[in-house]
């Protein structure tokens, strides 16, 4: 009960003209950067993170904005995925494999409809189940000392490159040039300059906005300088009959069992460590097709193929909300950036968040709520205007996104140095994603390394260096038996289930030819 | 092969990073662990994994020809030259080139460049200086 009392305050915080408004752009300008390829849901939030700043937001109006963004990406990735076949984020891969024969056969309207009502059941369940799982891990949270942090925070490396994951070598690698990179300044806890080599910029340390930008944004225009010419979605968008834009009743009821299903299925993966969304659409759309496909429909434009991966995506969505906020630890390359968002607005998450700023956290969890409402009525008679943004070409689009970069990021700091570090950083996302290198443990080491330290150097202060400290309650032996596990399993299952996840999409490609 | 050399590469980053670590100068008052030990560890970390890229390469990327890294490389100066003049040009002319040079290398006709860059830099300008309030560099000029 009193949970929902604080979501009544929540939506009492969310309810003002700016609020509502900031929360409608960003769903209008996620389900954009969604829609188009190449700009996915981190990117969108990583390039609209200065602005939300350099606007003079409040913590709370800014995280409105900011997350109504990854909502709306979350449903926008979708569109491209059913109309050119070319999926809008890595989510939405999964949504490729019914979503395009759909539109093949003249249903693409349809499709979009379904996908769009499934995207909003799966985001507005996961919500609710936010709302009752957050407060809950909070209570946990509660019991966490430095040890425990420190052992948290390497389970979050860990997992991170998820069970997918085929080189782990490549993710600790990633991890530790982005906790190396959050050395750089002068220490916090004795005062001395480390890695700064009498540079006076780099006292302060990097910025790890600035690290996000150039990271995500300047190596995608970068990227897409080197594939000039390649084949572009936007010719093969003109070419697809949209039809009707409202499913009909049968359908909905068709798909509704589904939906709640893979909704369900969704939001659990989205609160482990290491699954995320990509994982959460993944299987959600195995699980229906062995569940429900008995005439071999899946794959051939069955719209339980559409309806299953976009409630298991976005319901993951929601559930990797619930680490970020109750423990300051994100699940997903996302809600590092989402993360990072907080940092720079001084809020530190995870269970004081909870009790100090209560209206932070209820007012956005109720925005989400608003959020998702709007997206459905945007999503549903107006993707029609979705649809012709994905006729922008990316010779066009692709300037502008560095240029707001650039902008944004001037914005803040108002000095050419920190340009120079984003286009260093630029050069370098584009190097290591030639070389199979996430960069999502480079944002997060970037962002969490100083607090680990911290952490680190707290528990052994208190223990006198006595270094199995940090191995002392059996809290923190379980967390790093979950860490190493969650660093070794993806070792043995890697290979498989990425090759699962490509196969599937072959023999669906196959099949519709 | 490209695993290797950046596994070489790598290798160096964290030598030369612990390396630095045991150079940093420790004042009077200190915690137990210092600001020494927790850099040396990332180091380690760093230095293990590209050991393990040097035994266990993966799969050659395809890396683009030598026209295309050219071609990156060129982008990369431009945004260079761009951090550096923005102060200097002010953020209309500056972002109106750096704008129409991206999008004639990526695939825009020469005038029609010229037309894309001023439009960005117009909307831009538009959008985060007139209706937003931003502070934009100044030029000269006065924009």
């Amino acid at each position: 009960m009193e949970t929902l009392a604080s979501l009544g305050d929540g939506f009492v915080v969310a309810f003002t003209l700016q609020n509502l408004g900031l929360a409608l752009i960003g769903c209008f300008l996620g389900t954009i950067m969604g829609a188009l390829p190449g700009l996915g849901p981190s990117n969108g939030v990583a390039i609209l993170i200065p602005l939300a700043f350099t606007l003079g937001l409040g913590p709370t109006p800014a995280l409105i904005l900011l997350t109504s963004v990854y909502y709306g990406a979350m449903y926008g990735g979708r569109i491209s995925s059913i109309l050119l076949n070319i999926p809008g984020d890595e989510p939405a891969l999964m949504t490729t494999l019914d979503g395009y024969p759909m539109a093949r056969k003249g249903q693409a309207g349809e499709a979009l409809a379904i996908s769009g009502v499934a995207s909003f059941v799966g985001a507005f369940l996961a919500t609710w189940g936010l709302v009752f799982l957050a407060p809950q891990l909070v209570k946990v949270a509660l019991l966490f000392g430095p040890a425990e942090y420190f052992a948290l925070f390497t389970l979050a490396f860990a997992t991170l490159g998820g069970i997918s994951s085929t080189n782990q070598a490549k993710a600790a690698f990633a991890a530790a040039l982005g906790l190396g990179i959050a050395m750089i300044g002068v220490d916090g806890q004795t005062g001395v300059p480390r890695f700064s080599f009498g540079e006076v910029h780099l006292y302060d340390g990097i910025d790890f906005l600035v690290a996000i930008v150039g990271l995500f944004a300047l190596s995608e225009v970068l990227i897409f300088l080197e594939h000039r010419g390649e084949a572009t979605g936007a010719e093969a968008a003109k070419k697809i009959e949209i039809g009707r834009i409202t499913p009909s009743w049968e359908m909905l009821k068709y798909c509704t069992p589904t939906m709640l299903r893979t909704s369900f299925l969704g939001f659990i993966a989205g609160v482990l460590p290491g699954a995320g969304a990509s994982l959460g659409s993944f299987i959600s759309y195995s699980m229906e097709k062995r569940l429900v496909d008995k005439e071999g429909t899946f794959g051939k434009g069955d719209p339980r193929g559409v309806a299953a991966p976009e409630a298991g995506n976005n319901a993951a969505a929601g559930g990797a909300l619930v680490p970020m906020l109750a423990l300051g630890v994100p699940g997903s390359g996302t809600t590092a950036v989402l993360l990072a968002v907080l940092l720079a607005l001084n809020i530190t998450p995870g269970p004081l968040l909870f009790a100090q700023n209560p209206d932070v956290v209820w007012g956005l969890i109720a925005a989400l709520f608003i959020g998702n409402f709007m997206l459905l009525a945007m999503n549903i008679p107006m993707v029609g205007l979705f649809t012709r943004i994905l006729l922008v070409p990316p010779r066009i689009l692709m300037p502008v996104v560095a240029m707001v970069s650039f902008v944004g990021i001037y914005g803040i700091s108002g000095s050419s140095f920190d340009l120079l570090v984003m286009v260093v950083f630029g050069v370098m996302g584009w190097g290591l994603r030639k070389l199979d290198v996430p960069l999502v443990p480079i944002i997060l080491g970037i962002l969490l390394g100083n607090r680990m330290e911290a952490d680190l150097r707290r528990a052994l202060t208190i223990s006198d260096g006595d270094w199995s400290a940090l191995v002392a309650s059996p809290l923190s032996i379980g967390l790093w038996a979950v860490a190493v596990i969650g660093f070794i399993l993806p070792i043995v299952f890697g290979r498989v289930v990425k090759a699962r996840m490509r196969m599937a999409r072959d023999k669906a490609g196959s099949t519709s030819d | 092969m490209s695993d290797r050399i950046f596994g070489g590469l790598g290798l160096a980053l964290a030598l030369f990073f612990i390396w630095q670590a045991t150079l940093i100068e420790e004042s009077f008052i200190s915690d137990v662990v210092g600001p020494k030990v927790f850099p040396i560890i990332i180091g380690v970390l760093m230095a293990l994994a590209s050991v393990w890229f040097i035994l266990r390469p993966d799969a050659e990327p395809t890396w683009p020809g030598r026209g295309r890294l050219l071609e990156i490389a060129a982008a990369v100066i431009v945004m260079v030259l761009y951090a550096e003049l923005l102060p200097v040009a002010g953020f209309l002319i500056a972002t109106a080139v750096a704008s129409a040079y991206l999008t004639w290398r990526l695939g825009t006709a020469p005038l029609q460049s010229l037309v894309v860059g001023l439009c960005i830099s117009g909307g831009i300008y538009i959008v985060f200086r007139v209706i937003l309030g931003l502070s934009l560099a100044k030029g000269p000029l006065g924009f």
